[in-house]
């Protein structure tokens, strides 16, 4: 038997991953052509590499599928239920950091908090006969947020991409998004609502609670945590 | 998964049934699948992570019915005829995101009264035939009403807006709680009213913050800006008001001495004398029905965290040794819903579900 380590298939975030394990001599490398989606690993035995969307890691680990995932923490969080359960934080990696925060239009100077954005929201409401839209991705993080956070009378809308421009287009009035340096956002007149961001993401090394460990792919996965210099949880 | 037949809980679902319609309800059969719409108008986007969703192509966006209280009324509200009763028996389906062990799909059986004549004798008859049907079981009682917060809060010396405010949370405890806080303090962030004081100057701050973008006009934003101008100049809600308010949802006793209670807070507190007044009819319209009010709870936040609909009377039943089981019947007056549902008419309702398994499972280790 071996380990399968899920690791994003393509771009900046592959080639960070690459280099976190490569820093401490783990040598991931991607097999044959560009388009082939299998890899190879040097200085671990026992690890087999497994190259996926990031946005697919979260599911494969918590199928059990692959047993240790690379991926951001925010698409673990929004796309497992109780994630905590199903999948363990080893490490933070220290890149691919972004913030998934609420903004709405530069205009809106009475809006400052989520109390102002749930007043609004109910105005919104009463004015126009229908709730406040906001377009996102990210919904079950965002929906646990407002929730927590008593706001009401707000419609999620899907969003798969540039999220940014549906205000402007009016299939919504505020969005959730990720943004690292919020220049797309002022871009596109918008701005961040409140102190603290819903959530701060990074890559992380996840490990699966549910994939079949045998006694060989624990041993596999001690062997390799130490080797990182990490420790398991 | 169940077997294929489980005849004791058809058994049971049988003896709850045959009781509701001995009691003159008319049984009636809404539909699996709801119209997403309306349930998210009522409920708002936290309905969306607790019931199933599925999509038809003409019908558009439908939800697995998470309880039988909205069909029912809707079916009610276009064609019933007044007054009415109702039973029911099916399965409502909840995803179980917090509660990985507790069932996704369960059997309710219920009753519903509308029926405006005589509100408090409606209220006594829906929980008095429930704690009779689970009489054996020896359930907790607890039971309140969510009329006496409402009422409470219309009284308040404030403005309409704030009371606004203050009734739409009231099913969020915590931001009730934060809201009235800030509403009995004084103070404006020091960033808010610098805003206020450009506002009161007659500058444009709107127009000098960004273009405007998206369905909320300028004309919204500067209504809003107004509206915390002037209540940036309203007086603090008073510290005896809000304590009195804590009293009311901190306040748990028996029937007997939570009247007592309310009349003492009555005395500080006029306006929810009216709401006062119709706990203790209500209590002398179930103890006509035979239930033992001397030793029955009330609570005054019970009710707050359920499903925002119940604007009078509330009760559940639960197994007090088993905190574990979800409860086995719950309750209450939704007379608001009615309007909402009912495009401009409304019918006082008031009605209860009973979980049959639960009670199945309470009783056979009896």
């Amino acid at each position: 038997m071996t380990v399968k380590l899920g690791v994003p298939s393509k771009g900046r975030l592959m080639e960070k991953t690459f280099d976190w394990f490569g820093e401490r001599g783990v040598t991931l490398s991607r097999a044959g052509s560009e388009r082939e989606y299998t890899g190879a690993v040097a200085g671990a035995d026992g690890v087999e590499l497994i190259l996926l969307s990031a946005g697919e890691i979260p599911r494969e680990m918590s199928a059990g599928h692959i047993h240790l995932g690379v991926t951001g923490s925010d698409l673990v969080r929004d796309k497992l239920a109780h994630w905590e359960t199903q999948v363990s934080e080893i490490a933070e990696m220290g890149f691919g950091h972004a913030d998934l925060v609420l903004a709405v239009p530069m205009a809106w100077v009475d809006v400052d908090s989520l109390d102002d954005l749930d007043a609004a929201a109910a105005a919104f409401r009463a004015r126009h006969g229908h709730r406040l839209r906001i377009a996102t991705k990210y919904h079950r993080l965002v929906r646990d947020h407002l929730r927590e956070h008593g706001v009401a009378d707000y419609l999620l809308v899907d969003s798969q991409g540039a999220t940014e421009g549906t205000v402007r287009n009016e299939t919504a009035e505020a969005i959730a998004d990720i943004t690292s340096t919020g220049d797309t956002l002022r871009a596109n007149h918008l701005k961040v609502l409140g102190q603290e961001p819903i959530h701060r993401s990074q890559a992380t090394l996840f490990k699966a609670r549910r994939a079949d460990w045998t006694d060989e792919d624990r041993a596999i996965c001690a062997a390799l945590f130490t080797k990182l210099g990490v420790e398991s949880r | 998964m169940s077997p294929l037949a489980d005849r004791s809980l058809d058994a049971e679902i049988s003896r709850l049934v045959a009781r509701l319609t001995e009691a003159g309800a008319v049984l009636v059969d809404p539909p699996v699948l709801q119209p997403a719409e309306t349930l998210l108008d009522l409920y708002g986007e936290d309905i969306r992570g607790r019931a199933y969703t599925t999509r038809d192509p003409v019908a558009g966006e439908l939800m697995l019915r998470p309880d039988f209280t909205v069909p029912v009324v809707e079916m009610h509200m276009t064609h019933g005829a007044e007054p009415a009763r109702y039973a029911y028996s099916g399965k409502v389906f909840r995803t179980q995101e917090d509660g990985a062990d507790r069932p996704s799909e369960y059997d309710q059986v219920g009753f519903e009264i509308f029926d405006g004549s005589d509100p408090v004798a409606a209220d006594a008859e829906v929980f008095a035939i429930i704690a009779e049907l689970l009489a054996p079981l020896n359930l907790r009682i607890a039971t309140g009403d969510m009329g006496l917060l409402f009422a409470a809060v219309l009284g308040l010396d404030t403005t309409e807006r704030r009371k606004a405010a203050l009734l739409r949370h009231v099913w969020r405890p915590r931001r009730f709680r934060a809201l009235l806080a800030r509403f009995g303090s004084a103070s404006v962030p020091p960033a808010r009213a610098a805003l206020l004081d450009l506002v009161r100057r007659g500058e444009d701050v709107v127009g000098a913050a960004g273009p405007m973008i998206g369905q909320r006009t300028r004309g919204e934003i500067e209504a809003r800006l107004n509206a915390l101008a002037e209540d940036a100049e309203t007086p603090p809600i008073s510290e005896r008001e809000t304590a009195l308010i804590d009293d009311i949802v901190s306040l748990r006793e028996t029937m007997p001495n939570a009247i007592e209670r309310l009349r003492d807070i009555a005395v500080d507190l006029p306006q929810v004398s009216d709401a006062v007044e119709r706990i203790h009819d209500r209590a002398q319209a179930l103890a006509a029905r035979g239930i033992d009010v001397d030793a029955l709870e009330f609570e005054g936040s019970y009710g707050r965290t359920a499903l925002e609909y119940y604007d009078g009377f509330v009760f559940g039943f639960y197994a007090g040794d088993r905190p574990d089981l979800p409860p086995v019947a719950t309750g209450g007056r939704y007379d608001a819903l009615t309007r909402v549902l009912g495009r401009g008419r409304a019918i006082p309702a008031v009605g209860g579900v009973i979980r049959p398994a639960v009670a199945l499972a309470l009783g056979a280790r009896t």
